[in-house]
């Protein structure tokens, strides 16, 4: 016999998809099935039930190899590390709950670490730019009930955030959008016909690196002023007409994702979207926002700013919080050769940092709390692999939206596994009592 | 076949990338979905290759094997597209510019083609790199 | 649990009619106690000082979603204010909004024990209640805002009060909430769409309905639940020359309706920062605009079921935050600072701005007297209440300050002679014609006794009678021997000893204990009608982003301390 269980939310991207069905063994050990899921969160779940799953921590032999430690000697190997440290890392916080991130978050307090989450490969220049220009903005609930214009800026939905368009902002029938995707315009930008271009009424196909020049021009295009012939590819005449719609929407929303704030002028591509957006509410109401990948990034910086008041990017060390991307980031920091260790949780640096970076975590080091084997792992000196949050341990998760969502536990760990929190807990005791506090 | 064609590399997410990932990365699958470059047929041609030949991409921050493709999502000519992911990070620009963001789209990369060359798992593409 | 003596202070509190007498404070497993009942105590030596009940906020912005965009797009109110780490106390940083851990240390620095959250959006009731578990020492609690809601609004349009108040009970349960909150009512619903309600007869679109009847359907359903606190109310029009009808218009609303509630409260209508409400003339130019305080106040002291906090301006650089939508968008187009929005599905919308109240102008230092004024004008000290609407007027650790202005004449002379406007603020406001000084007795009415009755908490808050919580303030200022304002400030914002519910929190100015915060919660008895129930799950099927089953906050690692207060129904 089975049971089903609902309202299952999908701890894979920053969609935070929380109508999901799980189909478990009645002892609740086994998942049998899923549903509703995108592919990527139904492997998700279905991976937690690999046989070949690591379920007991490993530490690596001086020969290279591995052997299986308890949970008690991995929580005292990355305890004495961090203490040993003069300025250790700890990176990651965006695939695990809130919870967990409070603990480490008394951790880097207590040992004064470099905290960064992986904004920093990933939204980190949108925080920036929000600090420069603030942000308009809406939960998706705005999206799906009012909107009429849907653009997607240097974000390709149909791969990385599957039911983004379908929950939320093309195809839903909302409070006063009843005729669905039939009542609204999706515009994309992208120097690629990728998927989700395919189903625009509007590719603005802009030359790769000048999509700056391409916000700047809808914001000459609002003001009537004139424009060159061609900005960034993209004829004057086609600019005019999409600045046109996008001022006479009766509710418009940009999301954007790595093509703009990966791309050179970074933060600053940021701070013109925003401004073209605060430019449009002049004329209708207009929300732009980032489509935020790990499901709980956007956690991550919300505790870490109602606890030191910054996103990420924190450096703890002077026994009060600092702030300065390009300083205190995790690749700046790994690059420049800053930090002694890395203590490495809820992220993949070794598959998502420039190789540099992972050659320099590599030379010192490095505790890598995952489920997974992953390349991050091939550069740990221990591996801990812990229960996946929002399968087998519950914990707050903020969406794209910073909407809180609670996640579920859906089938037990494998017997002996801890969690996150549990493991980061082990740690705290014993650096508590290597400090004396 | 031409020696070297001079391209405009980006990288980021697939859902190929993204499910092979939460299926294992150690896993053949993740390698076959990332450790691809995706190119205009016009490109392909240029190199005097078939799909699916393994070519070397080069940039001033590092080289990598990896698979040319033309992807189902096309890339205008002159352009490069790898999926996010290790064989990505080989490459790209790690350069900040005091954003704390490494510089993952917009990268001058050289390819020639490799056909003896081997398109190394994600775990392979690390040692390897921490070997040189 | 450890037994206190606070011994040979000067006790202030109005409760027990004792206005800086000498008396021994008792403290036994966390309540106040008759001195007898000590065996052996510990004793907190406070000669020459005064003594008063843990202090009760009633509205200030401490914990939830926009406080923590104002944290996170400011690092600019880090920079030169932070504290480390010492001992058992955190790190601490920000100026206008400190960070949760922060505010905890701030509000025990002043001596309160209770704090209300003055705005939670219910979809993100999840996240506030994270950052006050994690705001150490004071009681807090929070208000859902309900003035913009769909269904409040839908109900309203047939005027179903039964219905209204089935709904509100429901979401007061389920987000783990205090209170009625109403914001802008139907302002802010309207700016889903870029546009506002200025005055309280505008309709709200699609949903037909008027502040008004917003405002009054929502004390007609918080007395028909008989909460322990009143409708709390932001009207429309906020910060706008000449809204000062407007606030009257609204207020009248309150009209014909008397308290229903077992909790000791008066009031059915708190209006709150009614100095950003009181406003005539038609700019902000310094011949146009003129306080309406008097004439406002002229209002509030001839009822007697009204209750109000100032939102005194402390001519700070601060960052404003509101569920007022429209008004922030206004504001960034004042200052040209950045500006956050965000509209939340259903419920409400929030905006946050930075903004600097500048001393060296008129209409920063306008504001700043009208605060003042509207105190000074308050007959009944009880129902005036003192409040910077942290952080939109002012940072919360100014407190002190506004204590200071309202207590000395001489510190607000300071202010207007020093000012470049003084003069023509003399002209355009009363405070130029008003000498008044208040008492520490009037100030333990407005920020003890007051607050707690107004918040429907004075059997636990607001007086050192044995039997109330332990909760208690000593301020290291002589009143027979202590005549400098300044020195007030400090002493008020940095507290001698504190001591909640029992336990000793500073000793000697020194944070010694994180203590042991409470969430206050109120379960209301009254369950859903069928047609609530029906309509709950028909919306969350068709137009929330999350389940009806994701949207309940539970209490378990959100609220690990609650205190829940249960209401019978009529």
């Amino acid at each position: 016999m089975s049971k089903i269980i609902t309202d299952v939310v999908c701890p894979f991207c920053g969609t935070l998809c929380d109508d999901l069905e799980v189909t478990v063994s009645d002892d609740g050990k086994k998942l049998i099935d899923v549903s509703n899921a995108c592919a990527i969160g139904a492997m998700k779940f279905l991976h937690s039930q690999a046989d070949d799953r690591l379920t007991k921590p490993r530490m690596r032999n001086e020969d290279g190899s591995w052997r299986d430690v308890s949970y008690e000697e991995a929580a005292d190997f990355s305890a004495k590390m961090l203490a040993n440290s003069k300025k250790p890392l700890m990176y990651g916080w965006s695939s695990t709950n809130c919870e967990a991130q409070s603990v480490g978050s008394t951790i880097g307090e207590l040992i004064g670490a470099q905290m960064d989450n992986t904004a920093t490969v990933c939204h980190g220049t949108t925080l920036i730019a929000v600090q420069d220009v603030g942000v308009p903005s809406c939960t998706l609930g705005e999206v799906k009930n009012r909107a009429d214009m849907i653009i997607y800026w240097g974000g390709n939905p149909a791969h990385a955030h599957p039911r983004h368009m379908s929950r939320y902002s093309m195809y839903p029938r909302g409070f006063f959008t009843a005729k669905g995707h039939r009542g609204r315009t999706l515009v994309v930008v992208d120097p690629r016909d990728t998927d989700s271009a395919s189903i625009a009424d509007i590719h603005l196909k802009v030359e790769q690196g000048r999509d700056y020049e391409l916000l700047s021009a809808l914001r000459v295009a609002f003001r009537g002023e004139v424009l060159p012939d061609v900005v960034a590819g993209i004829p004057k005449e086609k600019i005019y007409e999409v600045a046109e719609k996008m001022k006479k929407a009766r509710f418009g929303v940009i999301f954007f994702g790595m093509g703009v704030t990966q791309t050179l002028s970074k933060n600053h591509n940021i701070d013109i979207a925003i401004q073209v957006t605060r430019d449009l509410n002049e004329y209708t109401k207009f929300s732009i926002m980032p489509m935020r990948g790990h499901y709980n990034v956007t956690g991550s910086g919300e505790v870490w700013g109602w606890q030191f008041g910054f996103p990420f990017c924190v450096d703890l060390s002077r026994g009060f919080a600092r702030y300065n991307p390009g300083e205190s980031s995790s690749n700046d920091l790994l690059v420049r050769g800053e930090v002694d260790s890395v203590f490495v949780i809820g992220s993949d640096p070794g598959a998502h940092f420039p190789f540099g970076s992972v050659k320099k975590m590599n030379e010192i080091p490095c505790v890598c709390v995952d489920p997974h084997i992953t390349p991050t792992t091939v550069v740990a000196d221990l591996h801990v692999p812990v229960a996946f949050v929002g399968v087998e341990v519950g914990g707050c998760a903020y969406r794209m939206d910073s909407v809180p969502i609670e996640t579920h536990k859906v089938v037990d760990a494998p017997e002996g596994m801890i969690t996150d929190e549990e493991f980061l807990n082990m740690v705290l005791e014993r650096l508590q009592k290597i400090k004396g506090v | 076949m031409a020696e070297k064609i001079e391209l405009n590399l980006i990288s980021g997410r697939t859902i190929q990338q993204g499910v092979s990932m939460e299926a294992g990365k150690e896993k053949p699958a993740y390698r076959d979905a990332c450790g691809i470059i995706e190119l205009n047929a016009a490109d392909i041609k240029k190199l005097g290759i078939w799909q699916g030949t393994n070519v070397r991409v080069t940039s001033l921050h590092g080289t990598v094997v990896v698979k040319a493709i033309e992807g189902l999502q096309k890339v205008d000519e002159g352009m490069g597209w790898i999926p996010m992911g290790p064989w990505a990070n080989r490459v790209i620009d790690p350069n900040t510019y005091s954003t704390g963001m490494p510089t993952f789209k917009g990268v001058k990369v050289s390819v020639t083609p490799e056909p003896s060359g081997k398109v190394l798992s994600s775990l392979e593409v690390i040692e390897e790199g921490l070997a040189l | 649990m450890a037994e206190y003596i606070v011994k040979n202070g000067f006790v202030v509190d109005p409760t027990l009619g004792v206005n800086c007498e000498k008396m021994d404070i008792a403290i036994k497993d966390g309540k106040i106690v008759e001195t007898t009942e000590l065996k052996s105590p510990k004793t907190i030596d406070a000669s020459g000082m005064i003594v008063m009940a843990g202090a009760v906020d009633v509205h200030s912005h401490s914990a939830g979603p926009k406080v923590n965009v104002g944290r996170n797009f400011r690092p600019e109110d880090k920079l030169n204010y932070y504290k480390a780490k010492s001992g058992v106390k955190r790190m601490e940083a920000g100026f206008s909004v400190p960070t949760a851990l922060s505010s905890g240390y701030i509000f025990a620095r002043m001596g309160y024990g209770f704090v209300m959250e003055a705005a939670m959006p219910p979809l993100y009731a999840r996240h506030t209640h994270e950052e006050m578990r994690d705001t150490p020492i004071v009681d807090e609690a929070a208000l859902p805002v309900f003035g913009n809601n769909w269904f409040v609004m839908e109900y309203l349009k047939n005027h179903e009060i039964e219905n209204v108040a089935s709904y509100i009970a429901w979401l007061l349960r389920v987000t783990k909430g205090y209170g009625v909150k109403c914001v802008n009512p139907g302002g802010t619903e309207a700016w889903g769409w870029g546009m506002n309600c200025v005055t309280p007869d505008d309709p709200v679109p699609y949903f037909d309905v008027t502040p008004k009847e917003i405002i009054k359907g929502l004390i007609e359903a918080n007395e028909y639940l008989r909460l322990p606190h009143s409708m709390h109310l932001h009207s429309n029009s906020l910060g706008e020359p000449g809204n000062y009808q407007i606030t009257i218009d609204s207020l009248k609303c309150a009209e014909g309706f008397k308290a229903n509630s077992d909790f000791g409260r008066d009031q059915v209508l708190h209006h709150t920062h009614l100095q950003f409400h009181s406003y005539g003339g038609e700019s902000y130019g310094s011949k146009e605009f003129e306080s309406k305080s008097k004439e406002v106040m002229d209002y509030v002291n001839g009822t007697d079921n009204i209750t109000f906090d100032i939102g005194q301006v402390t001519l700070d650089e601060t960052t404003t935050m509101t569920a007022d939508g429209p008004f922030e968008y206004h504001l960034s187009h004042m200052n040209n600072l950045k500006w956050v929005n965000k509209d939340v599905e259903l419920e409400t919308a929030a905006g946050v701005v930075p903004f600097i109240y500048n001393p060296n102008s008129f209409i920063g230092v306008a504001q700043w007297a009208i605060g003042q004024e509207l105190a000074l004008l308050t007959k009944d000290m009880t129902k005036c209440h003192i409040t910077t609407d942290a952080p939109n007027a002012g940072p919360v650790h100014r407190y002190p300050r506004v204590i200071k202005w309202l207590m000395s004449l001489k510190a607000r002379n300071q202010i207007l002679d020093d000012c470049k406007y003084g003069d023509s603020v003399r002209s355009q406001c009363y405070i130029g014609e008003i000498d008044r000084e208040l008492s520490f007795y009037e100030i333990a009415q407005m920020t003890r006794v007051g607050t707690s009755k107004c918040l429907g908490l004075s059997h636990m808050f607001g007086s050192l009678k044995p039997g109330m919580e332990g909760d208690v303030s000593v301020y290291a200022y002589n009143p027979e021997t202590d005549d400098d304002p300044e020195k007030i400030e400090h002493a008020f914002g940095n507290a001698k000893y504190f001591i909640k519910s029992g336990e000793l929190i500073i000793n000697d100015g020194e944070i010694i204990s994180n203590g042991h915060k409470r969430t206050f919660w109120v379960k209301p008895g009254m369950e859903l009608t069928a047609q609530v129930n029906r309509d709950v799950t028909e919306r969350f099927k068709k137009y929330y982003t999350v389940t009806q089953n994701n949207y309940e906050v539970k209490e378990h690692h959100y609220v690990p301390n609650p205190y829940v207060i249960e209401v019978n129904a009529a």
